[in-house]
C-alpha cells in the first residue's frame, strides 16, 4: 500500500519562552487507508506534529513527505494549495463561518481550489452532506445547527476535494459521548468504504481503541 | 469575492457605519468644493469678466532714454536730469481702427472692441461731481464681457438704440436722485455742456466704480468731446484662451508701439486670492476625507480581530495569504465605492439645495442665488479619492489579516 505522508527525523523547538525540543527525531509514516489515532499527555507535542503534518507549521527541521513528494521548503502558496487538494481538516472547534449556509461552508474549499465547475461542486457538496446524514441541513445558516451537526459539517467539508488523508485534533474533544460515537462512526465508515486516511489526535482512550493503529507519544518521542 | 459579499450583508450595522464615514466625507467635499468654487468663480466673475484679457492703450510716461543719453561727448559721465517729464504725445490710439481691425483677424482673439476713457462731471443744479464716462459698443461688450449683467435697470441694447443715452453708475445715480428716463447734464473737462438720457443703470458691485463710472456710445462719446471718428484711448482683447494672455500682450506692445496689459499682471492679487482659497478647501476636504478614512480602518481592524477564527480556517482549508488579504481589500473597496456614490449623491443633493438658497446683496445685482458650481471634475475627484482612501485604510488591516498564522489561532482555544 503505498504511503500517504511520511516524516523523516523530525525536529521541533519552541524558542519562547525558552528553548524547548518539543519535538524529538519523530520517524512516521501513515499509509492509504489507515485509521491512525496519536494519544499522549498533554504538552507531549501532539498537537504540535499534527500541525507540521498539516503543513501549516513550516519552523521544523526534517522532513515532510505528502503522497511521496517533498513537502519541507515549499513556498507558502503552493503549501496552500496542497492543503487545498489534499488534506482535510476537522478541529476540536468546528470554525464554521457563522453567516454562510452549511452548503456554502461546504462549498468554499473546492471553490478555491476551482477544479469544478459551481454545479458540480454544489452536487459533490450535498453529496457529501448526504454521506453523513445531514442533507436535510444543506440551506440551513451554520450558526443555526446543533454542536454535533456543526462538527459533522466540519468533516463534509474536510471531504470536499476528496483529500488523501483527514488531520483532525480532537474532533470529539467538545462533544458528548453519544456525538463522539458518531463522529467515529462517520470516519470509520469513510476509512472502510473510501479508502480514506486519518490522523486523529485524540485524549479519548476509548476512541483510539477502536482505531487500527494508535501511535503513543511522550515527551515528543513516539513511544509506541 | 462572494465571501466579501457575505461578510459585509452579514454585518450591515458596522458596514454602513463605516460607508456612512465615506459618505459623509465625500458628501461634504463636493458640498464644499462645488460651493466654494462657485463662490470663487462668482468673485473673479465679478472682476475678472469685467476686465479685458489684454488691454491696450497709450501710455502717458516720460521716454525711457533721456536724449542727453545719446549725446556722444559725454557717453562715459554721470548724468543728471531733474524734473523729468512725460514725453509730449496723445491719449488716443494713433490708428486704433486698423489695429482693432489687425487684432480682429487673430485666430487666438474673440474679439477686439474700442473703448473712449473720458473724465467728465455730472452737473446738478451748481454741484459738479467728477466721474468717467466710458465710451463703449454696448452690444460687442455685452457679447464679449457680460456687460448685460451690471446693468440693473433698463438695458444695454436701450443704449446702443437711444441717440445721446447713458447709462449711469448706481452711486451717482443715489447721490442725484436720478431715475430711469430722467436727463443728466455731463461737462467736460474743456467746459462743454450736454445734456444726456438716462437709458439704464449700471451696478458693479464696487462702490468705488459705481460713484464715478458712466457708459455712453463711443459716437457720443466722440461728439461730446468734440474729436473724429477715429479716437479711440483703449481697446479691450478678449482671448479663447486666457492663459495666452501674457505673451500676446508682449507681442502686442512690441508690434504696435502701445502699452497692452494682460489680465494676470493687471490683477495678481486675484489670482492668488482665488489659489488659496482653492488650497483651503482642499485641505479642509482632504482631511474629512482622511477622518472617514480612519474610520474604516477601525472598522476593518475590529473585523479582522472578530474573524480570526473564520481566517484561521480559511488559512487551513487552502486559502494563501494574498487571498485573504483580497477578502478584505474587496470589503474596504466596496465600502469606499458604496460609500462614495452614496456620497456623491448627498453632495449633488446638498449642493443642489444651496443652489436654489436665496442669495441677495447690494454688491452682485446679478446674483439671486448662491453660487454653486457644478462641475463633473469634481465628482471624478471625489470618488478617486474616496477609492484611494479606502484602499489605503483596507491596506493595512488586510495585511495582517493576511500574516495571522493559522496554526496560533487554532491551537489557542
Amino acid at each position: 500500500m503505498s504511503t500517504v505522508l511520511e516524516t523523516k527525523n523530525i525536529n521541533k523547538y519552541f524558542r519562547k519562552p525558552v528553548l524547548f525540543h518539543v519535538l524529538k527525531d519523530i520517524n512516521m509514516s501513515i499509509k492509504k487507508g489507515e485509521f491512525t489515532s496519536i494519544i499522549g499527555k498533554s504538552g507531549c507535542g501532539k498537537s504540535t506534529l499534527l500541525y507540521i503534518l498539516s503543513t501549516m507549521d513550516t519552523e521544523y527541521e526534517g522532513e515532510l513527505y505528502l503522497n511521496n513528494e517533498l513537502v519541507t521548503g515549499q513556498h507558502h502558496n503552493k503549501l496552500s494549495y496542497l492543503r487545498n487538494k489534499h488534506i482535510g481538516f476537522v478541529f476540536q472547534f468546528h470554525y464554521l463561518l457563522s453567516e454562510f449556509s452549511v452548503l456554502e461552508n461546504v462549498m468554499l474549499p473546492a471553490k478555491k481550489l476551482g477544479e469544478k465547475s459551481l454545479e458540480e461542486i454544489e452536487h459533490d457538496a450535498r453529496n457529501k452532506l448526504e454521506i453523513l446524514n445531514i442533507g436535510h441541513l444543506a440551506d440551513k445558516r451554520a450558526s443555526r445547527i446543533s454542536g454535533g451537526e456543526k462538527q459533522r459539517v466540519a468533516i463534509a467539508r474536510a471531504l470536499i476535494n476528496n483529500p488523501s488523508i483527514i488531520l483532525g485534533d480532537e474532533p470529539t474533544g467538545n462533544l458528548d459521548s453519544h456525538n463522539s460515537e458518531n463522529v467515529f462512526n462517520v470516519f470509520k465508515q469513510l476509512c472502510d468504504e473510501q479508502g480514506l486516511s486519518l490522523l486523529i489526535v485524540t485524549h479519548d482512550e476509548d476512541f483510539a481503541k477502536k482505531t487500527d493503529r494508535i501511535i503513543t507519544m511522550s515527551d515528543g518521542v513516539i513511544i509506541s | 469575492m462572494a465571501i466579501a459579499k457575505t461578510h459585509l450583508l452579514s454585518k450591515i450595522k458596522q458596514t454602513s457605519v463605516a460607508a456612512l464615514g465615506v459618505t459623509f466625507g465625500i458628501g461634504a467635499y463636493i458640498t464644499l468644493v462645488c460651493f466654494m468654487t462657485g463662490l470663487n468663480k462668482m468673485l473673479d466673475g465679478l472682476i475678472l469678466n469685467q476686465t479685458p484679457h489684454i488691454h491696450i492703450y497709450s501710455e502717458i510716461e516720460p521716454s525711457k532714454e533721456q536724449p542727453i543719453a545719446g549725446y556722444e561727448t559725454l557717453e562715459n559721465s554721470f548724468k543728471v536730469v531733474h524734473s523729468i517729464k512725460p514725453k509730449q504725445s496723445q491719449k488716443k490710439i494713433h490708428n486704433a481702427l486698423p489695429i482693432m481691425a489687425y487684432i480682429n483677424k487673430d485666430k487666438r482673439v474673440k474679439g477686439a472692441i474700442p473703448q473712449i476713457k473720458s473724465n467728465i462731471f455730472y452737473i446738478s443744479g451748481s454741484i459738479e461731481l467728477g466721474g468717467n464716462l466710458r465710451g463703449v459698443e454696448p452690444l460687442e461688450e455685452a457679447r464679449l464681457f457680460d456687460f448685460q449683467n451690471y446693468v440693473v435697470k433698463g438695458s444695454h441694447e436701450d443704449l446702443h438704440k437711444v441717440d445721446n443715452g447713458i447709462l449711469l453708475g448706481s452711486g451717482i445715480a443715489k447721490k442725484m436722485s436720478l431715475k430711469l428716463g430722467d436727463k443728466i447734464q455731463v461737462s467736460t473737462i474743456k467746459g462743454d455742456v450736454f445734456p444726456l438720457k438716462i437709458v439704464g443703470i449700471y451696478q458693479s458691485g464696487l462702490a468705488e466704480v459705481d460713484d464715478i463710472q458712466s457708459f455712453a456710445t463711443i459716437k457720443t462719446v466722440q461728439r461730446i468731446l468734440g474729436e473724429a471718428e477715429n479716437y479711440i484711448t483703449d481697446i479691450n482683447v478678449k482671448l479663447y484662451n486666457i492663459e495666452e494672455a501674457y505673451s500676446m500682450a508682449q507681442e502686442m506692445e512690441n508690434q504696435f508701439g502701445l502699452k497692452a496689459v494682460d489680465i494676470k499682471t493687471a490683477n495678481a492679487q486675484f489670482e492668488t486670492g482665488t489659489s488659496i482659497r482653492n488650497l483651503i478647501t482642499y485641505a479642509v476636504s482632504i482631511a474629512l476625507l482622511i477622518v472617514a478614512g480612519f474610520g474604516i480602518y477601525n472598522i476593518l481592524n475590529m473585523f479582522i480581530y472578530e474573524k480570526m477564527n473564520d481566517i484561521a480556517i480559511l488559512k487551513a482549508t487552502g486559502f494563501s495569504g494574498k487571498d485573504v488579504q483580497y477578502i478584505f481589500m474587496c470589503q474596504a473597496l466596496i465600502i469606499g465605492l458604496v460609500g462614495g456614490l452614496l456620497g456623491l449623491l448627498v453632495g449633488f443633493a446638498l449642493t443642489s439645495l444651496i443652489d436654489t438658497l436665496p442669495f441677495e446683496t447690494e454688491a452682485l445685482p446679478t446674483i439671486k442665488t448662491f453660487p454653486v458650481n457644478f462641475d463633473p471634475w469634481f465628482y471624478v475627484i471625489g470618488i478617486t479619492f474616496a477609492l484611494v482612501s479606502t484602499f489605503f485604510a483596507g491596506y493595512l488591516p488586510s495585511r495582517k489579516a493576511k500574516k495571522i498564522d493559522p496554526v496560533k489561532i487554532i491551537r489557542g482555544q
